[in-house]
């Protein structure tokens, strides 16, 4: 996992609430042996006019004009900005999957599901909270000016808005430190490698025939 | 202090680490790989330019996706005609190359269904934590070992650490006393066992089977025992360590040997609970009265005796058992009252991790000999576990009983298990299963899938719908406990 660093991002609205896992990248995308290479699929059904089916050439497919990722001002989005309930429905890893392949880092929202709150911290995406309000003011703002950026700042767990307004938010300290530090459930544990070495040392001085190998 | 249970001396002999969050971290011995589970946890390795913790810890094998028929495979990956099956398959060999993990590979003759593969190459061992991408895991803690099913990411986060994140579990044991009537099998033993207790009261524990019918049960049945600890709600089945162990062990390519065969055999003596162990929940069925057993609904815990009948919604306890009752009757088309010797079959599966194995073949040839499959049987087929498996049954003739009394003879594979390959179900079809699942569609779309014995289905297959195998000829019945 990479570590997540201050940055400046585009910000891209999707102005809707309870966006399920399903409409983030339907199932049929689901049986790929792939973690990556889900960006172009994400939020299909609503990105492209036709039904998308796996293994297809997206550049090919009529683009829904209305739909927001499809806007030129909001290309190299890097900030998703939504509504209540994001990410509710399976358990699915290949949400988060396909957000970060499309190039979000963050998403904003004034709350996430939980199981995919857990799901996108592990795989390094960063999810805000923020009040009701302040996302609607946030909407506000973007909707207003082209090319809207904001400035993320985990350490200091603030945003900074292009007019110098700041907005501090909430997160686990934990989840943080993995965050900055790029730790992912196996980096975290691989912290405990020497006491994984030592115990596997002595594992094997006491039952050898558990390391046998193939005659 | 009160004595230790199987699964807290197995827990204790591989934590390597407590967390104060509750969470641990345990060893693992054994890492099964298969090619479904397997491929994202190799791309996540990858793109983490990580490399697996111990080679020689991991197994792996092709078994969900692979056809069955000898036409097919004679022609390798090749054969498989689903695509994304064949990229899975293809993947998994892949990986194994790149990594340098020993794959038994489609036509290799050790290939087979995972949890038939690893304990007939003794690469499953007492006292082992096992883990594999599959739920179906449990079916390895018939040796006395910690076996857990895991999904994508632990598959990935055991290959990188060998370690899995996990939280110990409670302790319950099942108790069956007595001993097993004539022709009343393991995987009767195991549907009444989830009968009784149903799909869910194994949530959160490890689950002991024990008590004089079980240990009077070979391997063989004590894996089809333990295979459906997850149909009860648990991940982990266990079953102390005896004799039948130790026999069936020795001599397996991956068992120990000379100083070392001694050293281990001394070592799972003491895989056993101790006699003041406490259990945080006991259940004791007695053996005599479990008959042969028929699932009739869409869940394993929807399972009756032979003797018994399709149970009517409207007497139902409650308003919630109701409402799944009469779904699960209508989708498996079948009416309130209806005696389970009324259901007609249109097909029969031999086969699957719960019943592939050499035993549970002799049992349904020794039913199906010098029978005819009914004319109303669309499809019997018997997919034995593995190609050892198979081989040894051929070596015993039991190929031609099979294939002269008008069943299949296929090669091994999860087949129509799971329907991942092109052996399905259609709509609307009853099928008797010696598999483990009976949930909707599990064998293809609108299919109806019944769960019994691999006697019991031979004997449907025979009769055309479901006959008490006890009631056959006694040179036909078979016993648990014959030699
Ligand atoms: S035989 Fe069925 S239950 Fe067993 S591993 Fe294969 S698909 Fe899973």
């Amino acid at each position: 996992m990479k570590k997540f660093e201050r940055f400046e991002g585009v910000v891209a609205p999707l102005d809707r609430a309870n966006v399920d896992t399903d409409l983030i990248i339907p199932k049929q995308f689901l049986k790929s042996i792939k973690r990556t290479g889900f960006g172009v699929n994400l939020f299909d059904d609503l990105r492209y006019l036709d039904e998308g089916e796996p293994g297809q050439d997206c550049s090919q497919r009529p683009l829904n004009p209305d739909f927001v990722l499809n806007q030129p001002r909001y290309q190299n989005a890097e900030v998703l900005l939504t509504r209540r309930n994001f990410g509710c429905g399976s358990s699915r890893e290949h949400a988060p999957w396909a957000l970060e392949d499309f190039g979000f880092k963050v998403v904003i929202a004034p709350s996430f599901a939980d199981i995919f709150y857990n799901n996108a911290f592990k795989n390094g995406l960063l999810l805000i909270t923020l009040s009701e309000d302040e996302v609607e003011r946030l909407f506000n703002e973007v909707e207003a000016k082209d090319g809207y950026q904001l400035d993320i700042d985990l350490e200091q767990q603030r945003i900074i808005t292009q007019r110098g307004e700041i907005l501090e938010f909430e997160v686990d300290e934990f989840r943080k430190h993995c965050l900055l530090n790029g730790l992912d459930d196996i980096g975290i544990t691989l912290q405990d490698e020497e006491a994984i070495r030592a115990f596997e040392q002595k594992h094997k001085a006491a039952r050898p025939w558990l390391f046998r190998q193939t005659a | 202090m009160s004595g230790q249970t199987l699964y807290d001396k197995l827990w204790n002999q591989h934590l390597v680490k407590q967390r104060d969050d509750g969470t641990a971290l345990i060893y693992i011995d054994r890492h099964m790989l298969h090619e479904v589970t397997s491929p994202q946890a190799f791309e996540g390795l990858r793109l983490a330019n990580r490399k697996p913790w111990r080679l020689d810890a991991n197994l792996a094998t092709t078994d969900h996706n692979v056809p069955t028929t000898l036409e097919e495979r004679a022609q390798g990956n090749s054969g498989i005609k689903d695509p994304v099956s064949l990229i899975q398959v293809q993947t998994l060999d892949d990986n194994c190359v790149e990594y340098g993990i020993t794959e038994f590979r489609i036509n290799d003759p050790r290939q087979g269904i995972v949890h038939v593969v690893g304990p007939e190459q003794g690469a499953t061992l007492p006292g082992m934590t096992v883990v594999c991408g599959d739920s179906h895991t449990a079916t390895h803690g018939a040796f006395g070992a910690l076996a857990h099913g895991i999904g994508t990411s632990e598959v990935e986060h055991v290959l990188a650490t060998q370690c899995l994140l996990t939280q110990k579990m409670k302790n319950m044991q099942v108790r069956v006393e007595g001993e097993l009537g004539l022709g009343v099998t393991a995987k009767d033993v195991v549907l009444a066992i989830i009968g009784k207790i149903g799909t869910a009261s194994g949530t959160g524990c490890a689950i002991e089977f024990a008590g004089s019918a079980i240990e009077s049960l070979s391997m063989e049945g004590r894996m089809t025992v333990c295979n459906m600890a997850i149909e009860a709600g648990a991940r982990v089945g266990m079953i102390a360590v005896d004799d039948t162990t130790i026999d069936y062990i020795g001599n397996r390519p991956y068992s120990p040997t000379g100083e070392q065969w001694e050293a281990a055999v001394a070592d799972w003596r003491n895989l056993v609970s101790d006699p003041d162990a406490k259990f945080d929940n006991v259940v004791t069925l007695q053996a005599e009265d479990i008959e042969p057993q028929v699932s009739w609904g869409t869940s394993p815990e929807m399972v009756t005796g032979i003797s018994g009948q399709v149970p009517d919604p409207s007497a139902a306890p409650d308003e919630t058992v109701q409402r799944s009752h009469t779904r699960a009757l209508e989708y498996m088309g079948l009416q309130p009252n209806q005696k389970i010797t009324d259901i007609k079959l249109d097909k029969i599966f031999i086969g699957s991790c719960t019943n592939s194995r050499i035993e549970d073949l002799r049992e349904a040839a020794k039913v199906a000999k010098g029978k005819k499959v009914a004319d109303s049987i669309m499809l019997a087929m018997v997919v034995p576990g593995s190609g050892l498996v198979k081989r040894q049954a051929e070596e015993e003739g039991l190929d031609k009983i099979f294939i002269e009394a008008g069943f299949e003879w296929r090669e091994p594979g999860c087949s129509m298990c799971l329907a991942m390959n092109a052996d399905k179900l259609g709509a609307g079809e009853h099928c008797a299963s010696t598999s483990n699942r009976n949930f909707e569609g599990r064998q293809g779309y609108g299919g109806r899938t019944h769960l019994v014995s691999p006697a019991m289905a031979a004997a449907a297959a025979i009769a055309g719908y479901f006959v008490d195998v006890r009631s056959l000829p006694a040179n036909d019945a078979t016993h648990a406990q014959e030699a």
